[in-house]
């Protein structure tokens, strides 16, 4: 009978609902998304304290892509630096490259010929279109449609082609030099350009169709990754993320540089200042940077793309080979470097995830004394444990999206 | 650029400015002292005629090699006013031997980085920071290397590196190591 006694033992206790669920025991948790995450833009390690599927709290840690780019651009040629900021935001890098162009132009106090502005901004908008396409692509995909993605990036794709038309190259553009452009625009490339802005204007509706009026992306995205205005302000968040705020700023209308003055464009303003608002401007954007695009291609007037002197610019090829004026210009400025006269700057333009400034020190040497780069992302990143603590975990991936966090210029 | 917002900032401080001047690009600079850099930045915050809420950034420059170099190092600061459309550009100078300026990580919380950042890569300290850490190097790592004494080529790796004879570093003078 020992048996039936166990039996009895083991009997569970009355049976009544509650006692059917097991107790949960609930501790935090800590856990690492990252360096490398499916979920993750570039190579960001996030430690995450979960109660349940509550963020407590998030410690972001940065710095697996630093490649030492201001050391390095101390120590080369104004000129020399440009493959360098190639490389700060990868995904719209002529922009970058223009940016800082434009910031050493101020310094040495450049005026440059009108055809290369209106080359600089059409090239400038078409990479604005190119980052916000891998932006809303990457939200599309990484809320589970990939079908929008893949819209995107063919749009993408398109613009890659006509960039690398353009510079060489479909990353690493190096567009530009001090004092205009290295190049002027292909044979046949305005026309042609023309043709991918419209595909890509029914790309975007396929997109915009996918996504923005779509019920579970809408629920994911509205009311999720909510910043302040108060506190976008504070970590000087710049681009579509302060627009989504409702904040009015936007470097091509406060102080408008080479002819954005010219521009016929609207900068969209957000109110909600959560993910959908910053996908919708980027989406706006893309509306609009096509109009700029098109208008600029179209007004460009024919003439020199940089300015004829030859301490800035090379000679021509002819004058090289033919005079040793020619040869003489051209070892110098190989080797000496664009002669920036001593002094310091702040300048900045409107990339497109917000204000890149640049921050310039000369000493007159021919190289950079200090080259300090205002990267948008990083000030965005930086609020991010702010728009995720206290929220669930998977409203940390739309966020992470919208934000657009680029490696490259974060981790400079 | 921003010659009204100093002046303002002059009236309510007076002594607060060691040098103010204006760059060759027509850039105005205001350079304030260490004790008056967090009373005149919540100044230029909350005043409604200032309203310089927007915070950009902040870096330093090591004056080392420069022709001017006493003070060695100068902190300098970034801010945007949203509703006047102006930048804000401030300095403060800091020696060698102490290299600390108050944190405006309070007044600023996006200044929390930047200020880290500053830290990791100059050397300087920030006073009442909640959290200085290295940022973008790691932990182990000795010296600061956008200090102009650090060698460009000095390599300091967490495991040994294999030995490559033919590869060009880039130029510069290498390491002590």
């Amino acid at each position: 009978m020992a048996h039936a006694d166990e039996r009895e033992i083991e009997e569970p206790p009355p049976d009544e609902d509650s006692e059917l669920e097991a107790h949960l025991q609930t501790k935090r948790m800590m856990i690492n998304l990252g360096p490398s995450h499916p979920a993750m833009h570039g190579t960001v390690r996030m430690k995450v304290e979960l109660e349940g599927e509550t963020i407590v709290h998030a410690d972001l840690e940065i710095g697996f892509l630093h490649r030492g780019f201001q050391k390095s651009c101390e120590n080369v040629t104004w000129n020399q630096c440009l493959p360098y900021t190639d490389r700060l935001n990868y995904v719209s890098a002529i922009m970058n490259n223009l940016g800082f162009l434009k910031a050493v132009e101020k310094l040495v106090g450049l005026e440059i010929p009108e055809r290369a502005q209106y080359i600089r901004v059409a090239a400038s908008e078409l990479h604005r279109m190119h980052d916000h396409l891998t932006c809303v692509g990457a939200i599309g995909l990484e809320l589970g449609g990939f079908s929008a993605f893949l819209y995107a990036i063919e749009g993408r794709e398109l613009i890659m082609d006509r960039v690398s038309e353009l510079t060489g190259a479909r990353l690493t553009t190096t567009f530009g030099r001090v004092g205009g452009l290295n190049r002027d625009l292909p044979d046949g490339w305005v026309d042609r350009v023309y043709r991918t802005l419209d595909k890509i204007h029914e790309l975007l509706g396929e997109v915009d169709g996918l996504l923005t009026n779509n019920r579970i992306f809408v629920d994911r995205m509205r009311g999720t990754g909510v910043i302040t205005a108060q506190d976008a302000l504070d970590f000087g968040f710049t681009g579509p993320c302060l627009r989504a705020n409702g904040i009015n700023y936007d470097v091509r209308k406060a102080s408008p540089y080479w002819v954005y003055d010219r521009m016929n464009f609207d900068v969209p303003i957000g109110e909600n200042g959560d993910n959908y608002d910053r996908y919708l401007m980027r989406m706006e954007e893309l509306k609009q940077s096509e109009a700029i695009v098109r208008q600029s291609l179209k007004e460009a007037p024919p003439g020199p793309i940089i300015v004829d002197d030859w301490r800035i610019a090379l000679p021509p090829k002819a004058e090289v080979y033919g005079t040793i004026e020619g040869v003489i210009a051209h070892f110098k400025l190989v080797m000496e470097g664009v002669p920036v006269p001593p002094g310091e700057v702040y300048d900045c333009t409107e990339a497109a995830n917000g204000e890149l400034g640049w921050y310039l020190v000369s000493d007159g040497s021919g190289r950079p004394y200090k080259v300090h780069v205002r990267a948008p992302g990083f000030a965005i990143l930086s609020g991010v444990p702010r728009m995720i603590e206290g929220k669930m975990l998977a409203d940390l991936i739309p966020t992470f999206d919208t934000i657009n966090m680029i490696g490259g210029e974060v981790e400079q | 650029m921003s010659l009204r917002a100093l002046s303002l900032v002059q009236e309510k401080y007076p002594d607060a400015f060691v040098e103010q001047y204006t760059d060759r690009t027509g850039g105005a600079w205001g350079v304030l002292k260490a004790e008056s850099l967090r009373p005149v930045l919540a100044h230029v915050k909350d005043d409604p005629q200032l309203d310089f809420k927007l915070f950009l950034s902040i870096d330093a420059v090591d004056r080392l090699q420069l022709p001017d170099n006493d003070p060695r190092f100068e902190v300098v600061y970034f801010l945007y006013s949203v509703t006047h459309h102006e930048h804000l550009r401030l300095k403060v100078r800091v020696g060698e031997a102490t290299p600390e300026v108050p944190s405006v990580t309070s007044i600023f919380q996006g200044a929390n980085w930047w200020e880290r950042f500053v830290w990791d890569f100059y050397g300087i300290r920030f006073s009442g920071h909640p959290d200085l850490r290295r940022i973008l190097m790691y932990e182990e790592f000795e010296g600061h290397p956008l200090r102009k004494d650090y060698p460009l080529r000095e390599r300091q790796p967490l495991i040994p590196e294999r030995p490559i004879r033919d590869i060009f570093r880039g130029p510069g003078t290498s390491g002590t190591a």
